[in-house]
């Protein structure tokens, strides 16, 4: 049983020729991005693990509500009906702004904005790697769900989805640190790029000369630009600026205003699907899938 | 060759070890999580070397890299790598006592860990924190439970 001749290859061979493949896998997916399509079957093939480690929390958060007092629902019930009552305050006089916003634009010969569709996923999964910060939603291709596509919580935007599967796909959180945004500080207008810390809670802007006017507590919005994030979305606020004369650039930190290390559900826009074809609200057909990809 | 049909005992041992380490967290004990794969490996290295040796490790390392979304490499490197460390060691490590392999499999959870530092700082220029270094402690303490539990499995299903 245990030959020498039924062994195989050595094991300091065997571990060369893993080292070897390990560092050409790496160089041709992270260097070349060579698995872009593979990783869509790759994914798929280990996301029954994905649902398997997602099954207790599912459990519990099921059992919560069912073993939820009358108390608590009625409590819930009255907050979310007070909500609701100020929303739709809000959204009245929004609507009617947007009308007027509609007509001044028309009359600027400006595109007036259409309305985007969008969809509801949850968070499946969170990454425990820490180097970098990924969370996994339960819409994937099937959803219509696109490469660099945005992503949303009730409080600003969350990031961009970076790997699509079948029936989930995989998001970048802004805060990551290979992620960037461009942000329009609200009160002058002015653009920044916000990249990613690595840690939840903090943005840099980067590249922010001395000189310019940017305070704590300015609030930043997607600009659009780039044309990856649809304008106008919150993204984060200043929380610190560092003018120290001998660094080249001010050091301005940024609090992301999503709740990113508390997301449960998640808002996705399809912004592009309008300018393509006009009242298009059905699911869109795979082939966007490719088309908006940086 | 009449044990053949029994391998699906590591086969499962694996895969629940993967799960366990995909599984979502509070993101307070997130950093605690310790490497179950690494120390699944690393019993059945120890135990059988010659079934579980670097092939499986790189496959449990794609199938990781795949799950965590990380670039496709970085832990079938660093799997493959500190499980080599065990297969080439497994007779002497087989006659020190659990607590003895405990830092063993310390030394190479930390190893791991740095690999995987190392690996991702090459691509990303990611910082180094100390709290990446928890999961070597929890793995330790881990350790003797899972020995005395795949070893019980082992010799009930006479895994060879």
């Amino acid at each position: 049983m245990d030959t020498i001749f039924t062994r195989g290859p050595s094991l300091n061979n065997r571990l060369a020729l893993a080292v070897a493949l390990s560092v050409l896998l790496i160089f041709v997916d992270h260097k070349l991005d060579g698995f872009k399509s593979t990783r869509v079957y790759l994914n798929s093939f280990m996301s029954p693990l994905q649902y398997l480690a997602n099954l207790p929390s599912v459990l519990l958060s099921e059992s919560a509500e069912r073993l939820t007092s009358q108390q608590h629902l009625i409590e819930e019930n009255k907050r979310l009906t007070n909500q609701v009552v100020k929303m739709s305050e809000r959204l009245q006089r929004f609507e009617i702004l947007e009308s007027e916003n509609a007509q001044l634009r028309q009359l600027l010969d400006a595109p007036v904005r259409p309305q985007v569709r969008r969809m509801v996923g949850e968070l499946m999964a969170v990454d425990n790697n820490p180097f970098s910060q990924q969370v996994v939603i339960n819409k994937g291709a099937i959803d219509g769900v696109y490469m660099s596509q945005s992503v949303l919580d009730d409080r600003g935007i969350v990031g961009q989805v970076m790997e699509v599967g079948t029936t989930n796909s995989r998001v970048l959180l802004i805060s990551d640190l290979t992620h960037a945004i461009p942000v329009r500080s609200v009160r002058n207008n002015i653009r920044f790029i916000a990249a990613g810390s690595g840690s939840l809670d903090e943005l840099f802007l980067e590249h922010v000369p001395h000189s310019v006017d940017v305070r704590e507590g300015d609030l930043l919005m997607s600009s659009g630009l780039g044309k990856v994030f649809p304008e106008g979305y919150p993204v984060a606020r200043v929380t610190e600026v560092v003018r120290d004369e001998s660094r080249p650039f001010a050091r301005v930190k940024a609090r992301p205003l999503a709740r990113l290390n508390r997301l449960r559900y998640m808002l996705l826009l399809w912004p592009h699907e309008n300018e393509s074809k006009s009242e298009n609200t059905t699911a869109p057909v795979s082939d966007t899938a490719q088309e908006d990809s940086p | 060759m009449i044990v053949k049909t029994r391998h699906y005992a590591i086969f499962f041992s694996i895969i629940i070890a993967l799960v366990l380490q995909i599984m979502p967290l509070p993101i307070q004990v997130d950093m605690y999580r310790p490497d179950w794969v690494l120390i699944v490996l690393a019993y059945w290295a120890m135990a059988l070397p010659h079934r579980v040796n670097v092939g499986i490790a790189f496959l449990c390392g794609i199938a990781l890299d795949i799950l965590l979304g990380t670039a496709l490499g970085i832990h079938s490197l660093a799997l493959s790598v500190s499980v080599y460390v065990l297969a080439a060691n497994y007779q002497r490590l087989r006659n020190y006592s659990v607590w003895q392999q405990a830092i063993i499999i310390g030394l190479l959870s930390a190893l791991y860990h740095l690999v995987v530092f190392w690996l991702q700082h090459l691509l990303t220029d990611v910082y180094f924190q100390f709290a990446y270094l928890w999961p070597v402690l929890t793995s330790m303490v881990l350790w003797p439970w899972i020995f005395w539990i795949l070893r019980k499995a082992r010799r009930q299903l006479r895994v060879t």
